[in-house]
Formats: structure tokens, sequence, C-alpha cells
């Protein structure tokens, strides 16, 4: 057992495992284990606060929202053409029918249109959320599930608009079930669907496939092998790519039709569905409609590829880079002998010997740091505030480059381009806080206590200002590292 | 601050004290050149742009001329004629129409074009095909150190390419530049930079408390400091890595610190975006568009880097093509074969290098992807060769480790 009683030890765990320290906490160290613990609750992590409530009141908007935009599009068009016909027309042709009055004269607002305003609600709200949290260990686990299963908001208005809803009706209530729920959970949501293609792709054999000649995509498929279950090198082929892409043709989101339910919510469509049996890593699937998808992905999710997979990514993120084998193992182990069951994993993390005892060496994420940064100076930070600095540092939110995530290891945040911005979003912050912070050698006491080394002490010490000194407490490597 | 009077005085050191430690931190990049490596041997510049998701090689230089071209791209095939004519190259194959620089400085013989060509890896993970392509090695999973990096640390101390070692662009600087060798790391300002006396001390504490916070912030400031002698900083803002806007603006800044007389001597970038798996578009759309700002990086090359552009090459590679098929949402999914380009001065250009396998279905790889024919292993091995004068073994070792049946292709570089 790791000596829980050792305050540097628990001041590293609340660091490792949550989201760094507020001053009000007061460097309390008292029952760090059981506070971890604690947030491990089976309706999964707490709800951030939106005035949208889920994927399909934000897809009606949004079909809305676009339906508006063709039509100012198409106003714009007639206008303009009417325009350039006047010189040689003797009247100018009466307005369309239907074409709102005064369309052109009106001033481009400065309102973020409605995809960027739900994503800027949805943003202030996800970090609110981790600062409001006591140790944010739930926090960081639904920052690892949606790292792991992300989306992108790069991919259009539809993720824009649906990417923090994805998180809280995919992730959040799932982090603490079994990862077959949480599996399917993600692979069913528009957002996912639409990220990967999936809304695009065709049986070929299907009712539509024969008569429009269109046919699959298997974008959705090879990811949630590749990246969400088995890992790149769990076993699998092309042909069996070929086999999900066509076992999971039909998943879908609803259209501004309604036709098979609410807009922009999921939906299983059966005219788009391969019909018949697919072989999926030597067994034939033959269940009929979504069930068929439904099998396929429980097998995929207790497949023993994917526990090695998962439980390496865990330790990985949490622990070190080159996370100890045997912690790996045990966590593995966890997640076959309990059938994916993530709170027993999320409690072996947490209470592990060699999870505790490994020493800090790896550097907070941007976003990990600009929240431990916010919570330690106190701050309420607004959209601006947030999405100015992680833009910077490469880390927006739900803004991954690729649906690999965004990386998950020092040689890709600790470069020198990469740490220089860092000192600058370091700098900023100690400008704006330096108003509200007494006595930046208190803050130390409270936010590293017993991790602060004499080094650190002493530079936040003698900086020449109180901004100076708040940024050499955020880049102290003690801050730095977890 | 309330420490006593003294300790401030000490550790508040005045602006010329701050730019002077920083400088002697660095000499060693002021020392006066020492006589290059041969007599006669040129100074090098070498810039590899990878472009992440896998480009379609059959719509960037479309063979127009093979019969069985325009029945699988259907939607997204060029043409020949029309008012968005792909441009001509050598009567067979044909350039994207969003690519007049490149179709330019291909006819005056600054680019090469190599065709139907890939890696050694035949998998379809964009992300272990990128980690293939970087890390020089035969397979996935070793990600310790990237070929352009070790390529860096096998050449003699002195040389101008050792001493400058290499740029990586981005904040995340691509795999193939990461390694033991110094890398210099830039990305397109976006923030105030913060002040020199708080780097300073981050630079002491770092170097009192975690050496590889040190070693990093060190070579952060080395590049700001030959990008402050480059004149004056770019504008801040603009597009990512994905959008033309973008491309353009790491092109200049890249340029910027390559083309420096103390910059270095080879550059690492990435573009971003070229996962076309639905809606690729054809000569217009959305392929047509990253092409375009693909172009007008290489247009930003050419002019960014004239004095040295005679010693240049510029090489833009990709992990893996896609379907030679259209899919089933007029796009198309991850393939094998691809295209890779050779543009600059030191480029023997006007050149289709390929060794085509035509695309009936029997021709193509697992009856799906463009067979490559070409290691592009064997192209970079023959530009850096020529261009740094590494020898065939130390290529095959330490570079491209595994390689040694893979000789370096010849007569790539004038």
């Amino acid at each position: 057992m790791a000596d829980w009683s050792d305050p540097r030890l628990k001041m590293l765990a609340l660091q490792r495992f949550g989201l760094g320290l507020k001053p009000g906490q007061g460097g309390n160290v008292a029952d760090v284990r059981e506070r971890l613990l604690a947030e491990i609750r089976n309706e999964g992590a707490p709800q951030p606060r939106v005035s949208f409530s889920g994927a399909a009141p934000i897809g009606r908007a949004l079909y809305a929202f676009e339906d508006e935009e063709r039509a100012a599009r198409e106003a714009k068009r007639v206008a303009t053409q009417q325009g350039g016909q006047q010189g040689v027309q003797v009247a100018a042709a009466p307005p369309m029918p239907g074409q709102p009055q005064g369309q052109m004269q009106a001033p481009a607002q400065p309102v973020p249109q409605f995809p960027q305003a739900i994503y800027r609600e949805e943003v202030v709200a996800r970090v609110q959320g981790a600062l409001e949290a006591e140790t944010g260990f739930a926090e960081r686990l639904v920052q690892f599930w949606s790292n792991h299963f992300c989306v992108s908001v790069a991919k259009g208005n539809f993720v824009r608009a649906m990417a923090g809803t994805f998180e809280r009706e995919a992730i959040r209530p799932n982090i603490f079930g079994r990862f077959e729920e949480l599996l399917v959970a993600v692979e069913s949501h528009p957002a996912m669907l639409n990220f990967l293609d999936n809304q695009l792709s065709i049986g070929p054999d299907s009712r539509a496939g024969k008569r429009r000649g269109r046919g699959l995509n298997e974008n959705l498929a090879r990811e949630i092998m590749e990246l969400h279950t088995l890992g790149v090198s769990g076993g699998y082929t092309q042909a069996d790519v070929t086999s999900l892409a066509r076992i999971i043709t039909g998943w879908t989101i609803v259209g501004r039709d309604a036709r098979l339910g609410f807009p922009g919510s999921f939906a299983f469509n059966p005219g788009l569905h391969d019909p018949g049996g697919q072989r999926l890593l030597g067994k034939v699937y033959r269940q009929e409609g979504k069930e068929k998808g439904m099998a396929a992905l429980a097998d995929l999710a207790r497949h023993p590829s994917t526990a090695s997979f998962i439980a390496r990514k865990l330790a990985r993120h949490f622990v070190a880079d080159e996370p100890p084998p045997a912690l790996v193992a045990e966590l593995a182990r966890v997640f076959r002998e309990t059938g994916g069951d993530l709170a027993a994993l999320s409690r072996t993390l947490v209470t592990s010997e060699l999870a505790v005892a490994a020493p800090a060496t790896k550097l907070r994420t941007p976003q990990e740091f600009l929240v431990a940064s916010f919570r330690a100076l106190g701050r309420k930070p607004d959209f601006g505030q947030i999405a100015g600095p992680l833009g910077v540092m490469g880390q927006q939110l739900w803004q991954p480059s690729g649906p690999d995530g965004y990386p998950d290891s020092n040689a890709a945040w600790a470069t020198p381009e990469g740490i220089k911005t860092r000192i600058d979003v370091a700098a900023q912050l100690g400008r704006q806080a330096a108003g509200s912070v007494a006595d930046p050698r208190a803050l130390v006491e409270e936010v590293l206590g017993p991790l602060a080394s004499a080094q650190t002490r002493q530079a936040v010490a003698r900086a020449e200002s109180k901004p100076q000194a708040l940024a050499l407490l955020l880049m102290s490597p003690e801050f730095q590292r977890r | 601050m309330a420490a006593d009077d003294d300790d401030c005085e000490r550790m508040t050191p005045s602006r010329r004290a701050v730019l002077g430690a920083a400088s002697a931190l660095f000499a060693w990049s002021y020392m006066p050149k020492f006589a290059h490596a041969a007599a006669g041997s040129r100074d090098a510049r070498f810039l590899l742009v990878v472009l992440r998701g896998a480009l379609d090689g059959l719509s960037a230089v479309p063979p127009l001329g093979d019969p069985n071209y325009a029945d699988l791209r259907e939607g997204i095939a060029l043409a020949k004629d029309g008012p968005d004519a792909a441009l001509p190259l050598d009567g067979f194959f044909y350039l994207h129409p969003a690519m007049p620089n490149l179709a330019r400085l291909y006819a005056r013989g600054q680019a090469s074009i190599v065709h139907a060509s890939a890696t050694g890896y035949r998998e379809r993970s964009h992300f272990d095909g990128q980690d293939v392509l970087e890390s020089g090695q035969g397979g996935p999973g070793k990600t310790e150190s990237g070929w352009l990096n070790r390529l860096i640390a096998s050449l003699p101390a002195g040389e101008a390419v050792s001493r400058h070692g290499a740029l990586g662009v981005g904040v995340v600087p691509p795999l193939v530049v990461r390694g033991s060798a110094p890398v210099l790391g830039w990305a397109p300002p976006r923030m105030a930079r913060a002040g020199a006396d708080l780097v300073q001390r981050l630079g002491d504490l770092y170097g009192e408390r975690d050496p590889a916070l040190a070693l990093v912030l060190k070579r952060a400031i080395e590049t700001e400091l030959i990008a402050s002698r480059q004149g004056a900083e770019q504008p801040r803002g603009g597009g990512g890595p994905d959008s033309a806007e973008g491309m353009k603006r790491i092109a200049e800044g890249a340029a910027r610190l390559v083309g420096a007389e103390d910059g270095p001597r080879i550059a690492a970038l990435a573009f971003e975006g070229w996962d076309t798996h639905a809606n690729e578009g054809g000569a217009k759309g959305r392929l047509a568009t990253l092409l375009g700002g693909l172009d007008g990086a290489l247009a930003t090359f050419e002019s960014g880097l004239k004095p040295v552009w005679k010693d240049t090459v510029v090489m833009v590679v990709t992990e893996f093509g896609r379907t030679a098929r259209v899919n089933g949402t007029v796009g198309t999914d991850h393939g094998t074969g691809t295209v890779a380009f050779l543009v600059g001065g030191a480029v023997k250009g006007k050149r289709m290098i390929v060794d085509w396998p035509g695309l009936k279905p029997e021709q193509l790889h697992e009856q799906r992807d463009l067979k490559p024919t070409t290691d592009i292993r064997a192209v970079a091995k023959g530009v850096v060769a020529d261009l740094f004068g590494l020898s065939g073994p130390v290529l095959a070792e330490k570079v491209f480790p595994g390689t040694s049946g893979l000789a370096p292709m010849q007569g790539l570089v004038v």
C-alpha cells in the first residue's frame, strides 16, 4: 500500500488524479484517498449547467439555423441578380414571395452564429464545472474519455453545435458504468456519426444503395476498432473494417423531415442498412437491423485487446508516458474480470501503489494547466479567456486535428515552442490575477504546499512584481508536472 | 515583493545583462564559421512538409492518360480540357488545376513528382502511417526519434547542418525532427510574448530543478534570437494548418528561419485536413482548396528563400494514399500508393519519377488502392545523400534503419 500519511504523496495524488488545488481548500491534504474515491458515483460525472439540454433540441435549432442561412443566401443571390439587371430593366422585378423584407439592409450583427453561440456556452460551462469540482477526479476522467472518444468542431457546424452535448449525453453519465454502455452511447451519438461520416454510409445491398448507387464510408468503422476499442494492433484486418462498416450502416441522424424521430437525434434507418450476415473477427453476426451493430459493439467492448488498450492508455494518461507494466497488467485484469466496469477500473487506478507512488514526470496538458491555473488564482473566466490561451497552446476544447484526439505525452507538449507559449500564457494570467491575489508566497503554500521546492519558493519570493511571481508559480516544475 | 533588498538587486538584471546572458548561453551558434566539411560542398537547405490525413495522389496528379482513371473517379474526375482543365505535365500525368505555381516550377525544371509511391507501411491507420513516415522505421511503434533528427545526429559536428540543428514548426513539432539532436521550435505567434526577464528567471529555476524543461526553454530562446534578427515579426492571428492562409503563414515563418545565415538548415512542418472521406470535390471543392493552400506555400518558400533557393529542396510527403475508386459518399477511403513532390532550385526537375502500375482491378493493391512501385524512403535517402553527403551505410543503419537493400535514388539533385 502507498503511504497515504505522507503529505507530499497526498498533494501529488491531488495533482495527478485531480485538477489542482484551490486556495479555499487551504492546502487541505486530509482524507485525500477518500475524497478522490467519493467522486466515483453511479450516476457518472456532474453535469455542467447549459441552456440547451440535448441533441434533439440542438439539432432542431441547428436545422432551423441552416434553413435561415440558405434562405438568406438565396435572397441575396436573387437581389444581386436583380441589382445587376437594373441598368437594362425598366422596372425592378417584384420581390420574391416570402422573401423577408429588408433582408439586405440589416446591418451585420457581431452576435455569434447559432453553432458558435452554443459552442461558447458549452465551453464556459465545462470549465466552470471544472472550477467548482472538489478534487476534480471525475472531471479528469471525463476529459480522458472525451479525448479517447473525441469529436472535433473543425468538422463543421453540426459538430460545433453538438460537441458539448455529446460529452454531456454520451460521456458523463457513463464514465462509471460498463465500458460497453459508454461505447454504445458514443457510437450512436449524432455528433460521432457526423464526425466520422457514418450518416453518409449506405449499405451497397440496402434499398437505398441499390436505388441510388451509393455505398459505404468506412471511416467510423475503422476508428471504432483502431481508436475506440481494440487498438491498431488489436488483431483486425481490412476485411473486418469493411464488415463492421456494413454492420453499422443505417446508424444515422434524423433529418429535418422528422420521419424517423426528432430531427438531429439518433435513428436506425433500415432503408440504409446492409441486409444479411457479416463476419467480424471470425464471428458471424446475423441479427436484425440495429441489433447487429449492438452485438458487434458488445463483443468489441469485451475483447481482451480492448482491455489491454484501455488499461495502457489510462495508465499512460494519469501516471507516466511509459507506465509501470505491472500497473497496466493490473488495470487490464480488472477490466477483463469485471466485464469492463469503469468504476472498478477508476478505483484501481486511484488506489494502486504503482499509480500513486510514481514520481511526477508528466507535464500537465494545456487544458489541465489552464484549469489548474484558474483554480489556483480563483478566476472565473469568460469564453475568450479560455479559448484564447487554449488556442495558442494548441489544445482548443473539442478540436483535435484528427480522430485520435490530442497527444498524451511529454514529447508532444514539452517542446520549445510549447513551453515558450505556456510562459506567455502564464505571464498573461499573472497580470490578470495580480489584483486579486494578496500574497503569491502564501499561494505557493496553498496550491503546492509540501511539493514546492526551495528554489521555487525563492524564485516566487524574489520576483520583481506580483504578476511575475504568479507566472513563476504557474510555470514552476512542481506546478507543471504531476 | 518583500524579499530583502540585496536579493532584489541581484536578481533583477538589466535588460542588457539579460541579453548578454542569453547570448552567452548560445555562443556556439555565433562561432566563426568553420570551413565546410568538404571544399565546394553546398550549404544546403531541406524542408519536409508532411500532409496529415493521406493525400489523394490520383486527384493531385491525375493520370489522365490511363484509360481506367475516369471510370474509377466518377463525380471527382479531372479533365484535360474545359474551364477547369488539369495542368499538363508529361502528356500522361496532369496536375490539379489548383496548383499553378507547382506547374510553373515543374516547367522551369525546379520540381519533380514521384507517383505510385509509399513507405513500407501497408496497413491503413493514419497515425501508424504517419509514425512510420516520420520515424523512418520499418514499422509502427518506434517513435522515440524521427529520421531527420537522426540524420542531424549522424553528421560530423561543425557542419552547418548539425551546428544549427533542425526546426520543428508548430506548438507540437512533427515527430520527424524529434530526438536527441537539438531542435528549434517555432509557431506562428498568436499571443503577446512574455518578458525576457521572466524567461530568464524560469531558465534559472529549471536549470536547478528540471533539466529537461531547461533544455527545451534554451532551444526556444535560441529560435527567437534568430527570428528577431530576421526583421519584423509576422502579424498575429490567422487560420490553422488546415487552411490556405495558415499554410502560407507557416511557410513564411519557416522560410524566414531557414533562410537566415545562422538559422537551421533543416525544417519539418505539417499541413492538415487531407482525410477526404466525403465530398472530396474535383477541380473545385474541399481537396482543391487544400491543394491551393499547398501551392501557395510552395510559392512562399520560393520567394522567402530566394537567396538560398538554388541550394534548397522542399519535399512534400503524406502517410499513404486513398482508394482508387471513389467511395459511397463521393470521397475516398484510406489507401496505399500516392504522390510526393520535390520542389526547389536544387531539384533536378521537370521529371515524373514513376513506374506506373496501372489502374485495372488486378493492377491495384488488394484490388483497391494504387499499387506502390516506388519506396519513398529511397527518394528521401537519395535527396539527403546528395544534399548533405551522407554515406549509404549511415543512411541504411541510422537514418532509415534496416534499409540496406533499398538503394538511395540517384540523380534527384542538381
